[in-house]
């Protein structure tokens, strides 16, 4: 991931006064601190983070219960990936699902959330309560939403039966629950994502504005001529942001029903797979390695933005 | 976000020229349609919080009779019952346990990382910023197998955790929660220390300030504004973190914090809805509070990390 960018971000980061002192050596004592500073938290995360993806993918070849010591572990070959794809009824719901998860953040919250942004950074009148009531859903956590929407949801106390005198299990019917648990998503996604539009139009230089507006551009030449430049680079980050978290969600259907029924998603087969009486580690290990596998494509591609960025 | 790197972090918000208030006014019609669209659209987000908290506050026995869409009987006595029943204060406390260490230690940690890579430019920067912003990225669940294990393998002293190992004891979760959060904080921190100037350093060195001290003396009071950011916005979400706390305290439930502890008493004492959002609404307080109180540093925090500057 990391050759794709080659360039050290500083030497171009302040390019008048940032010319960094020429590479003096630090005295002996200096260094030994700033390798200290560096190795302790790397220490952290290439220990509780790298060091297990990396297991993760080595355990995914193994067939293991977990119960007995490593040397248990039967290696199996590429066997675990083979059953996932073959004779894992979850397993293509679960990606169907992650998709859909994925196609409706961006149709429904994130359209939303920019379209939101767009308005709310006009001069309007209230426009900080607005901005109030739509990311106070952001702090809650998504656990959490599962419970307020199920005040919706539930089929004999649920708000949505008693208006319309329907008798539907929202949370529990395989035909809708996926599409309950998504609008609750929303709920919380979409503040989320005016948040990051607000902060980025920000960096639309008023004056262009105005002087579009002088030179009698339309309200939609100078959203789509001023305003738009300015949010592409941000358009990228939530592009990876909202594939991200399509493909981690778990809170709220784990709240639900532990990621069964309707609501299968590889997040929550992992965990079913490994923390379940049955444990079977290899098989877990496998279906975590795919899902690092998409996430890696993606990472990759935040990484790029963001060292671009870094660099001009 | 190009303009935040000539000046000094204390005059950022200055910056801005205060005429531009926002991107321009709107005109007569379309200003009315927007507050319009606008107001229907916040009344239905606010919503769902609005009838948990209106619920909390009704019996049981009078919305059953009468229904949820009634009006009327009023008490406090599902919060009465949830408290005393479901024990929530232990699990409140058992969150400030795991947040406030997390926390801290993110901080302190990814600031010592931030300084390395905003003060010296050696080769290895971006590849150690990318060690740690890609870590913060990939999905928890993609790591579940081995770090299960191997805090089963850990043991510790049972001084220090019940289990007798790391699995099923604080010391492993506030460490994973610290792990998984460093890459977003060295990330925000490390572009904020970019922003002072470097004539300071050249300033110290001459003074024969070793780096220790151009650390914690001179850039940790300088970056407060973005460290206070950063702590808002990691206190909500470490207590609200939900896969670690779930699968690593698993066979723990005293020690669940909040919000998994939550979702493992409804089926124990949130029989009904009424009660449930009592325990919701309660679980919800610290986070709002901290919203309402420092919703600027929120918005900073996240902002921050999203866009850079």
């Amino acid at each position: 991931m990391t050759t794709t960018t080659p360039v050290p971000a500083e030497t171009t980061a302040e390019p008048v006064t940032a010319a960094q002192p020429p590479k003096r050596r630090l005295p002996a004592r200096d260094r030994a601190v700033v390798i200290t500073m560096i190795l302790i938290p790397t220490l952290f995360v290439v220990v509780l983070v790298w060091v297990p993806a990396i297991l993760s993918v080595v355990l995914s070849f193994g067939a293991w219960n977990g119960i007995g010591d490593v040397d248990q572990i039967q290696w199996v070959g590429t066997k675990n990936y083979a059953d996932i794809v073959d004779i894992y009824p979850p397993f293509w719901p679960a990606i169907q699902h992650n998709l859909i998860w994925l196609v409706f953040l961006f149709l429904g919250p994130t359209l939303l959330g920019m379209f939101l942004a767009v308005v709310l950074d006009r001069n309007m009148r209230g426009s900080r309560f607005y901005q109030t009531a739509f990311y106070m859903p952001v702090v809650l956590s998504l656990a959490l939403v599962g419970f307020i929407w199920q005040l919706f949801y539930s089929r004999d106390q649920g708000l949505i039966n008693q208006v319309f005198g329907s008798e539907v299990d929202w949370y529990g019917d395989s035909s809708v629950n996926l599409w309950a648990v998504l609008v609750a998503t929303a709920w919380r996604h979409t503040g989320y994502i005016m948040l990051i539009y607000l902060a980025g139009l920000k960096g639309v230089d008023a004056s262009l504005r105005e002087a579009a507006a002088v030179d009698g551009a339309s309200e939609r030449q100078t959203f789509f001529r001023i305003v738009f430049p300015v949010m592409r680079p941000i358009n990228m980050i939530v592009l990876v942001i909202v594939v991200i978290e399509s493909l981690r969600a778990f809170d709220l259907v784990w709240v639900v029903n532990r990621g069964t029924n309707g609501l299968e998603l590889i997040g929550a087969l992992v965990a079913q797979n490994v923390v379940g009486e049955a444990a079977r580690y290899g098989f877990g290990s496998a279906l975590a390695v795919i899902m690092m596998l998409i996430s890696t494509v993606f990472i990759a591609i935040y990484l790029r933005i963001v060292f671009r960025e870094e660099r001009r | 976000m190009s303009t935040t790197l000539e000046a000094a972090p204390g005059r950022r918000r200055t910056q801005k020229p205060p005429e531009r208030a926002e991107g321009g006014a709107l005109n007569a019609p379309r200003g009315t349609i927007a507050t319009v669209v606008m107001a229907v659209l916040a009344l239905l987000w606010l919503f769902p919080l609005f009838w948990a908290v209106l619920n909390s506050f009704r019996s049981y026995a009078y919305t059953q009779a009468n229904g949820y869409l009634s009006i009327g009987g009023w008490t406090l006595d599902n919060y009465r019952r949830v408290w005393e029943n479901a024990d929530l204060g232990k699990y409140f406390v058992n969150s400030l346990i795991i947040t406030v260490p997390a926390v801290v230690l993110t901080l302190f940690l990814s600031s010592l990382v931030a300084f390395v890579l905003a003060r010296f430019s050696y080769r290895f920067n971006l590849t150690l910023l990318a060690v740690f912003l890609a870590a913060n990225l990939l999905p928890p669940q993609a790591l579940l197998v081995p770090v299960y294990r191997m805090f089963r393998e850990i043991p510790l002293p049972l001084f220090m955790s019940e289990t007798g190992t790391l699995l099923g004891s604080y010391w492993g979760l506030i460490a994973i929660n610290v792990a998984f959060q460093m890459g977003f904080c060295t990330f925000v921190l490390s572009n904020y220390m970019k922003t002072l100037p470097h004539e300071i350093y050249e300033q110290a060195q001459i003074d024969g300030a070793s780096v220790w001290r151009q650390y914690w003396q001179l850039t940790m009071p300088l970056v407060r504004p973005a460290l206070a950011a950063l702590a808002t916005l990691q206190v909500t979400w470490i207590y609200n973190e939900f896969f670690w706390a779930t699968v690593l305290l698993g066979g723990q439930g005293d020690k669940f914090p909040i919000t998994s502890a939550l979702n493992n008493l409804r089926g124990q004492f949130f029989v009904d809805y009424n009660l449930l959002s009592a325990g919701s609404v309660l679980v919800a307080l610290p986070v709002l509070i901290v919203f309402f109180v420092l919703q600027k540093q929120f918005v900073a925090g996240l902002t921050l990390g999203s866009t850079k500057g």
